[in-house]
């Protein structure tokens, strides 16, 4: 294999401005995240605050696939789930949703660093990622539709 | 918008308005049983899980790994439950460590980024395939992986900073290289990788497992970045606990769209592995990490059995 010495630029051992952004960004959205998790649990699991699917029947569906759940519940796939946004097992999916979406922030933030620094290579592969998290997330790819 | 009920019409309301009535019929038909009260699996799950925490942290690996097999294999959830909790379990921990590593320049953007779009998109094939594939066959395969995570952990040895001749030419066509201050020696570490395309290709496989098996995939990253492409071993953990925060989310939201994520599964687990964790933190300073090795070891080696037996029929 052929080998040459890299011909990067000049480092440090301190974290970059965008990253340090990047990592105050997941902390903040982590812990907002949590928070809303075990709060929303809480009015499910109390029945505080109505559900679409109660606990006690959860049970009877959780053995098996995940189409089959949706099939005898009727219980939205994709973003359906906002439109239950008052329900409460679906108010665990915004912080579900918060966790998961974080990535795709952190590299909005991450790509004007990239280009403002001309790195064409990197700016590509950020924007790339960012169409795939995004594409997943909408359920374009890999799920969504049943 | 909100829809608040008072507490005392709860069990009236659950029971009345909330499911359409094709659920009732449903529930006897999947042999609900009566007497287990709905609370008691997610609480044993939050209490496992909780373990799972301490030990993952004590053992140096993913809870995801751990989390998988375990509750795959000794729980009555159905996988595509399991392995959407078990990305999100994964994700969760990867956020929770990912600030602190980012801001000490630890886990390395250079490194994670092409890494990261490799093994994410592929982890969305994964998560598909384990979406379409009948439990009996992700079962078994999980069970096979999970053996040879184990044998992986008992065989392999890390390196702390392995001898790079230098960086190839697509490590040095994207600049990856880096420098860490090191408090052991007091120095600052300069590195760099090599033997990139081969690395890079590994992670297909790697990303295609993790959203296939609902696995945090720290378990390949770090002998691929570490041994492979010779990324020193803080750099490689680092950069690997990055990573699965970006792997995990796409085929966690392949799950999360599939209707696959119940939040009597996820939240009990996501909150048990993160105060475990938080207790494993504190538990470490006065553990011997030899024998927590063996425990996780062993653990792996019980919790790949389990869905290799359920699999394959033996052991139902």
């Amino acid at each position: 294999m052929a080998v040459e010495r890299s011909k990067a630029a000049p480092q440090t051992a301190q974290a970059s401005p965008e990253q340090i952004l990047y990592a105050n960004i997941i902390n903040v959205g982590m812990i907002t995240g949590m928070v809303l998790l075990v709060i929303s649990f809480f009015l499910y699991v109390t029945g505080i605050v109505q559900p679409y699917v109660p606990p006690e029947q959860i049970p009877s569906f959780w053995t098996g696939k995940a189409h089959e759940f949706l099939a005898a519940t009727h219980a939205p796939h994709g973003w359906g789930w906002f439109s239950y946004i008052g329900k409460s097992d679906y108010m665990n999916f915004i912080g579900i949703a918060l966790l998961a979406g974080l990535s795709i922030l952190g590299y909005l933030i991450l790509l004007p660093a990239y280009i403002r620094r001309k790195e064409g290579i990197y700016s590509f592969l950020v924007i790339a990622e960012i169409v795939v998290l995004v594409l997943a997330a909408a359920g374009i790819v890999g799920g969504g539709g049943h | 918008m909100l829809e608040f009920v008072p507490v005392s019409a709860v069990a009236m309301a659950h029971f009345a308005s909330a499911a359409p009535e094709a659920m009732s019929a449903a529930a006897t038909a999947a042999g609900a049983s009566p007497t287990t009260a709905w609370w008691i699996w997610p609480v044993i799950l939050f209490i496992t899980t909780f373990i799972i925490g301490i030990l993952a942290v004590l053992g140096g690996v993913g809870g995801g790994v751990l989390f998988t097999p375990i509750v795959g294999g000794f729980f009555p959830f159905g996988m595509d439950f399991v392995r959407s909790a078990g990305l999100i379990v994964a994700l969760s921990g990867a956020l929770a460590a990912g600030p602190g590593l980012l801001k000490r320049n630890l886990a390395s953007l250079r490194l994670a980024i092409p890494v990261a779009l490799i093994a994410s998109t592929f982890s969305i094939f994964g998560a598909m395939v384990g979406l379409k594939a009948p439990d009996h066959i992700t079962k078994t395969c999980l069970g096979i992986t999970i053996i040879f995570i184990a044998i992986l952990f008992l065989i392999a040895k890390s390196s702390e900073f392995p001898k790079v001749p230098g960086a190839d030419k697509v490590a040095s066509v994207l600049r990856i290289s880096g420098i860490y201050y090191e408090p052991t020696s007091g120095k600052s570490i300069e590195w760099t990788v090599w033997r990139t395309p081969l690395g890079l290709f590994l992670f297909i496989f790697i990303g295609f497992m993790a959203g296939m098996f609902g696995l945090g995939a720290g378990w390949a990253n770090v002998p691929v970045l570490n041994l492979l492409m010779g990324a020193p071993l803080k750099i490689s953990v680092a950069t690997s606990k990055f990573l699965l925060s970006i792997t995990d989310t796409s085929a966690a939201w392949v799950y999360l769209n599939s209707g696959a994520c119940l939040p009597l599964i996820v939240v009990p687990s996501v909150i048990g592995i993160m105060l475990g964790s938080f207790v494993g933190v504190r538990v470490l300073t006065f553990t011997k990490p030899k024998a927590v090795r063996w425990i996780v070891i062993i653990m792996l080696f019980v919790a790949g059995t389990r869905p290799l037996l359920q699999g394959l029929g033996i052991w139902k």
